[in-house]
């Protein structure tokens, strides 16, 4: 108490700053705080575009905290996950707005994801020096998938069960080991308990942690080489006297209070989804859903939730099951390849040629077509036009060692284009 | 070119807008199933999801469960005190706290219709308050060998349930003309031109409406009973986010003056 009373000046700022330099001196935080956001360097011409990430990231926490509450009363039993589902909508405190957040923010993290890998297209964020954090990312996306399907058969709805049975089957389409496979996959030799128990604990601990590792090794990478920009212009070639990016400003303040503008925004179309249109017409939560699993009754069309639909467009676009699942598998993956697919040395597609912009529009217009055509009946006009789409969406990552080649691309400015 | 990114990223909501509005299915009976009306279903209408509660506990209840709901929630949310809850509702014996279950064995219920009276808790959700509303209405009288019922419905081909409701609306009848099925080459089948009244019932058309409309209001309240809480919520919800947003954006301002 003695030495107390005597560091009368500011005695708990001292105590603060004694405890900081305790910690620092054992574990860094100061300096982590200070290179990552203070000095870390962000071009200052961010547009729009450029706010998914950080929401990503805010989806993320809002996925993993509203999970580890609802585990608290789901339960992973065929015969009470049902119940279990619909006691936390009715009988939990808040339990209904945690279930929604959860089932909306699925989906809101496929959108935003979705906006976010399109944003690397336009500005080309996977090209030379950044080839490993768009590979990452894609990593984030397969990882995002698995979490999605598992998570999906939770409910134990009539949806759940054979969205899960149609996609589990797909492996069966594999010559030799399929059949194998499959039954390894359920624990059962159908869509059982055992399946259900499995996908849990895929869906809770394994790809949660697959998930985070991965978005932390995506950041690390990401702070290593720096964001791109709607420019495509490295502004690490161009420092001042002091050694900062000309074009750079800190991370934080700047961007955190401009993030923070972006998660005001985007909390509120989130929440008029989860308070107004919780199902959103079918899309969020599908009404054949509200059924309990039933393996003796297929619902009327099994298709599974909007954010894989391209990609069952185009395994129900080929006639041959394993052709067709060979297929939408190398649909997901193409997009690992596009940092060689692609060889124009201009990266921001202001600069780009005419023929870029008309094959990236072609790809939107397939992607979200074929988006379309998942959602509908496997019959008639609607088979004929994923057939015509699927080449389209090929095309572009196929075609692209060419049409990239040599392309035609305007001068890119030395400096960002910023106005105040 | 920046014209095109924004092009596209509006090509991308369009998209799902577009997709948003779901197709709905055409039946050949779609100008009969139309006619029915649609339910308008109000969750917020106290006294219409009382009526509901007691039309649901005297025509539905002997066959259907509502089994993920709990009597005395039911109490709660309709304004209704135990003691009326115990005299006018639960006719089963139950307690308040039980889950609204049918006092039918369900094994027995399978003998008798061939198939269990499905649990409705999530009927309205599932396949929505309209199908509810119509199916309710669109019951027929069908003598054909194959309806042990002697009815039909014209939202569900073939039902199991029986007309419980014709003593109210009194019996319909088809009104149909045949049409062969070109694309699958099978019979002939009935389509309907209009259900029509051949023997009216306690109620008339009208007040048998308003009956369908406050069981289905019921159903609907049951398919998710904290809905209206949900919506008065999200007002302040919405509007606490949009407050936030302006502070946060005029903060941002404020950093970003020394931005050139």
């Amino acid at each position: 108490m003695a030495e107390a009373s005597g560091a009368e000046s500011g005695s708990s700022g001292g105590c603060w700053a004694r405890i900081g330099a305790w910690i620092n001196a054992r574990l860094p935080v100061s300096k982590f705080y200070q290179s990552q956001l203070l000095e870390y360097y962000a071009p200052k011409n961010f547009n729009i575009w450029y706010f998914f990430g950080s929401l990503a990231l805010v989806v993320l926490v809002l996925q993993l905290v509203t999970g580890i509450f609802l585990t608290m009363h789901y339960k992973p039993d065929a015969d009470k996950a049902f119940a279990s589902v619909e006691y936390i909508m009715r009988e939990v405190d808040w339990g209904w707005l945690i279930r929604y957040l959860h089932s909306t923010g699925a989906s809101a993290f496929f959108i935003v994801v979705y906006l976010h890998m399109f944003r690397g297209l336009l500005y080309g964020s996977y090209k030379k020096p950044r080839e490993l954090l768009w590979i990452v990312g894609v990593l984030v996306y397969f990882a995002l998938m698995a979490e999605a399907f598992f998570g999906y058969i939770l409910p134990w709805g009539n949806m759940s069960f054979w969205g899960a049975q149609v996609i589990v089957n797909l492996f069966g389409a594999i010559p030799w080991v399929g059949p194998g496979l499959v039954e390894w996959i359920r624990g059962d030799y159908s869509i059982t308990d055992a399946t259900l128990n499995r996908f849990f604990a895929l869906h809770v601990v394994a790809v949660p942690l697959i998930l985070l590792a991965l978005v932390v090794v995506h950041l690390w990478a990401l702070r290593t080489v720096g964001s791109n920009n709607p420019d495509g212009i490295e502004i690490k070639e161009r420092k001042g006297a002091d050694g900062k990016p000309l074009d750079g400003i800190p991370f934080h303040p700047y961007y955190t209070v401009k993030d923070v503008v972006g998660i005001g925004i985007f909390g509120m179309v989130f929440a008029a989804i989860v308070f107004f249109m919780p199902t959103f017409s079918n899309l969020f939560l599908e009404a054949a859903n509200f059924e309990p699993a039933n393996p003796l009754s297929t619902p009327e069309h099994i298709a599974p939730v909007w954010y894989f639909t391209p990609f069952y467009a185009i395994l129900r676009a080929v006639p041959n099951k394993l052709a067709g699942a060979l297929l939408m598998g190398t649909g997901v993956l193409a997009f690992a390849f596009l940092p060689w697919l692609d060889r124009s040395p201009v990266k921001s597609i202001r600069y780009r040629s005419k023929v870029w912009a008309f094959a990236l529009t072609a790809f939107v217009i397939a992607f979200c077509g074929l988006g379309y055509l998942g959602m509908q009946p496997a019959t008639g006009a609607y088979v004929i036009a994923a057939r015509i789409l699927t080449p389209v969406y090929f095309a572009f990552f196929l075609l692209m060692p060419f049409y990239t080649y040599k392309e035609k691309t305007k001068p890119v400015p030395q400096r960002v284009t910023y106005h105040a | 070119m920046k014209r095109v990114g924004s092009l596209a990223g509006l090509a991308i909501l369009a998209a799902l807008a577009a997709s948003a509005a779901a197709l709905g299915a055409d039946s050949p009976n779609q100008k009969c199933i139309d006619s029915l009306g649609t339910a308008n279903a109000d969750v917020g209408n106290t006294a219409s999801l009382q009526k509901g509660a007691r039309n649901f506990a005297n025509y539905c209840l002997g066959c259907h469960s509502l089994g993920y709901m709990r009597w005395n929630r039911v109490a709660t949310d309709l304004g209704l005190s135990e003691e009326q809850l115990k005299s006018s509702l639960i006719l089963t014996g139950d307690k308040p706290h039980d889950y609204i279950r049918s006092p039918m064995p369900a094994k027995d219920a399978e003998q008798w219709f061939g198939r269990a009276p499905p649990d409705l808790t999530l009927i309205t959700r599932s396949k929505g308050s309209d199908y509810v509303y119509r199916f309710l209405k669109s019951f027929y009288e069908d003598n054909s060998p194959t309806r042990p019922t002697g009815v039909n419905n014209l939202m569900l081909d073939g039902a199991s349930m029986p007309a419980v409701l014709a003593d109210l609306q009194g019996v319909q009848r088809l009104r149909f003309h045949l049409e062969d099925e070109k694309a699958t080459g099978s019979a002939a089948t009935k389509v309907c031109d209009a259900l029509e009244l051949a023997q009216p019932g306690r109620m008339t058309p009208a007040e048998f409406d308003g009956f369908v409309h406050d069981t289905v209001d019921f159903l609907t309240y049951i398919g998710e009973p904290v809905k209206a809480e949900r919506e008065s919520l999200g007002v302040l919800v919405v509007l606490f986010l949009a407050v936030f947003t302006v502070f946060a954006y005029l903060l941002k301002k404020e950093y970003w003056k020394d931005v050139h």
